[in-house]
């Protein structure tokens, strides 16, 4: 609707008002990227730099060594094995997860747009819903499921918490897509005597790359960037680099290493911030379909 | 299409998984909640007394109190500046993209992160404090995290920094779907760019405000890890929130049942908030 748009509107003349527009803008991109920017910097720092200088400042000596520190030698809980460990075991645990539950979102998309039976609705508010609950919730019984399924503690434990309740959004994200396919595709291509499986691999799949890459962007976002279950069900080793972040940061007795805890944080956000500006909007579409449901 | 045998069957576990560990799993923790349970689970029933315990607790207080705190600043402030940056960039800027992705970025960062770099950013010892101090302004002080009546602004600083992109982002959304003629009709007239914005554009707005007000609110009611990581719940308890109060009653103070029944306040609390939006927005659907 942009108000700007009409050729005539003042908004699009030079005036002062555009100057304090785009200084306006500058100064809070400048905001906006700081904390980015303080982490990078300082993780190229020696220490005693930063205790005597200031965060802003560039380096003067510049330094890889916090990073190499963060990487392989950090203190992290007993061993000082660095967040090398921990970002493979994120990445052990995200890949299966976000395959698992886009797989698992597209055939209940599928199967919930192309079919009708009794309480698929309600299914599919329950669904829903489970997208918001607070997952403090359910933190006491799946703690002892994944005790009695022999996974507490374990990667896989992880992999299986995260496709469970990914469910939802995947779900969410496959159902809205489909249910704005072109129904009569499908149907001729039923006349033609293509069955269930043929249907979702000729039709539905080929024409999903989208939605598929919203829903892959947006489970990695959400798994790699987890918390809470990564602090709940796993162990030494098996933390999740979130996990293994917080203990290096929170954890370390004696001498703060600031230029090893941001290296370390920029090495954790570095796999969600590069899928961010490879694809930016599909990062979008994602939030947007996970705000503005039905 | 009547859904067959292998349609139904292929939907079967997710619809089991669903069933059982998000609903059964409520239904258990809501169970906990009446027992007596300590580090172990126990299945005595003990009436409603861990809620009693819980609403007694001065920890327990301390959580809720800082939970409003951090909510009405938390929702009020991104909400207006998500709207602000929204209202800038709808101005037909040049380089659009590029600002609105600095804006949206911090949403794909892990709170961690962001909790990581606020906390030294912040901290008197190294961040703002020190910086200024040593760039000649001596007399600066800005220790927040470290005062345990204002470290929970410093936890809404770095949540407004986290989510107002997103906030941003639905309502140039809805910014983008207002109807051009009625304000074409008032640029005619003579109105201005403010006056159009304040009479005629963000009264459209309402659902985007509402869809805003229930996701913000969800998420400061969820919201654990950035605490964990900017102050761990200090100094003191100065920055508990339930999150944070649930898991130390559960997990570090064995008081498992007191941790169920504030986990079921928690739910309880985002179910008045999400639900009837949920059911608004399915009825719309069904019948637009």
């Amino acid at each position: 609707m942009p108000v700007a748009h009409g050729s005539s509107g003042p908004a699009t003349r030079f005036g002062i008002g555009r100057v304090i527009l785009y200084a306006v803008l500058i100064v809070l991109a400048f905001f906006f990227l700081m904390p980015v920017y303080v982490m990078v910097v300082n993780s190229l720092k020696p220490l005693d730099e930063i205790r005597s200088g200031n965060l802003m400042a560039l380096p003067q000596a510049w330094t890889f060594e916090p990073w190499l520190t963060a990487w392989s030698t950090a203190q992290i809980g007993v061993q000082p094995t660095g967040l090398r460990p921990y970002f493979i075991n994120s990445f052990l645990m995200v890949v299966p997860a976000v395959a698992i539950s886009a797989l698992i979102g597209a055939i209940n998309g599928y199967v919930l747009t192309q079919f009708r039976f009794r309480g698929q609705h309600l299914l599919f508010a329950l669904m829903l819903f489970s997208v918001f609950i607070p997952f403090q919730i359910v933190l006491i019984p799946m703690a002892k499921t994944l005790g009695i399924l022999g996974l507490a503690g374990t990667v896989k434990g992880l992999v299986f918490v995260h496709v469970v309740y990914g469910i939802g959004f995947s779900t969410l994200f496959f159902r809205n897509y489909y249910a704005a396919f072109p129904s009569e595709l499908i149907r001729s291509a039923r006349m033609d005597g293509a069955n269930f499986f043929e249907v979702f691999s000729h039709i539905l799949l080929p024409n999903s790359a989208p939605i598929i890459v919203v829903t892959v962007i947006w489970q990695f976002t959400n798994i790699w960037n987890d918390f809470l279950f990564g602090a709940s069900f796993s162990d030494f080793s098996s933390y999740p680099l979130t996990v293994a972040l917080n203990n290096l940061v929170n954890s370390s007795t004696g001498v703060k290493e600031y230029n090893v805890h941001f290296a370390g944080a920029f090495i954790a956000a570095l796999p969600t911030l590069i899928v961010y500006l490879l694809s930016g909007k599909y990062f979008v579409r994602g939030l947007m379909a996970g705000s503005v449901k039905g | 299409m009547r859904a067959g045998f292998l349609p139904k069957l292929l939907l079967t576990p997710s619809a089991l998984l669903v069933l059982v560990c998000v609903y059964g799993y409520i239904m258990f923790t809501v169970y906990l909640s009446f027992t007596a349970s300590t580090m172990m689970p126990s299945y005595e029933l003990a009436g409603p007394a861990s809620y009693q315990r819980l609403l007694s607790l001065e920890n327990w207080q301390v959580s809720l109190v800082n939970l409003a705190t951090f909510s009405v600043l938390y929702i009020g402030i991104a909400g207006i500046l998500g709207l602000a940056f929204a209202i800038l960039i709808d101005q037909k800027i040049r380089a659009e993209s590029l600002f609105r992705s600095i804006f949206l970025y911090p949403m794909a960062l892990s709170l961690i992160v962001t909790g990581t770099a606020w906390k030294w950013l912040l901290d008197p010892g190294v961040g703002l404090e020190h910086t200024l101090h040593s760039l000649g302004w001596e007399t600066f002080t800005f220790g927040w995290i470290k005062d345990s009546e204002m470290a929970i602004y410093c936890v809404v600083i770095a949540a407004v920094w986290q989510t107002t992109g997103f906030v941003m982002a639905m309502f140039l959304a809805g910014l983008r779907g207002v109807d051009s003629e009625q304000i074409n009709a008032a640029r005619v007239d003579g109105a201005k760019t403010w006056q159009i914005y304040l009479r005629i554009i963000i009264p459209q707005l309402g659902p985007v405000f509402v869809s805003a007000f229930v996701i913000l609110a969800h998420m400061a009611i969820k919201s654990y890890d950035l605490v964990v990581a900017l102050t761990n719940g200090g100094p003191g308890r100065s920055t508990w929130l339930p999150s944070v109060f649930m898991y130390q009653y559960t997990f570090t103070r064995n008081e498992m049942a007191v941790g169920a029944a504030s986990s079921v306040l928690m739910l309880i609390a985002i179910g008045l908030i999400v639900l009837p939006y949920l059911l608004s927005e399915m009825r719309k659907v069904k019948n637009g």
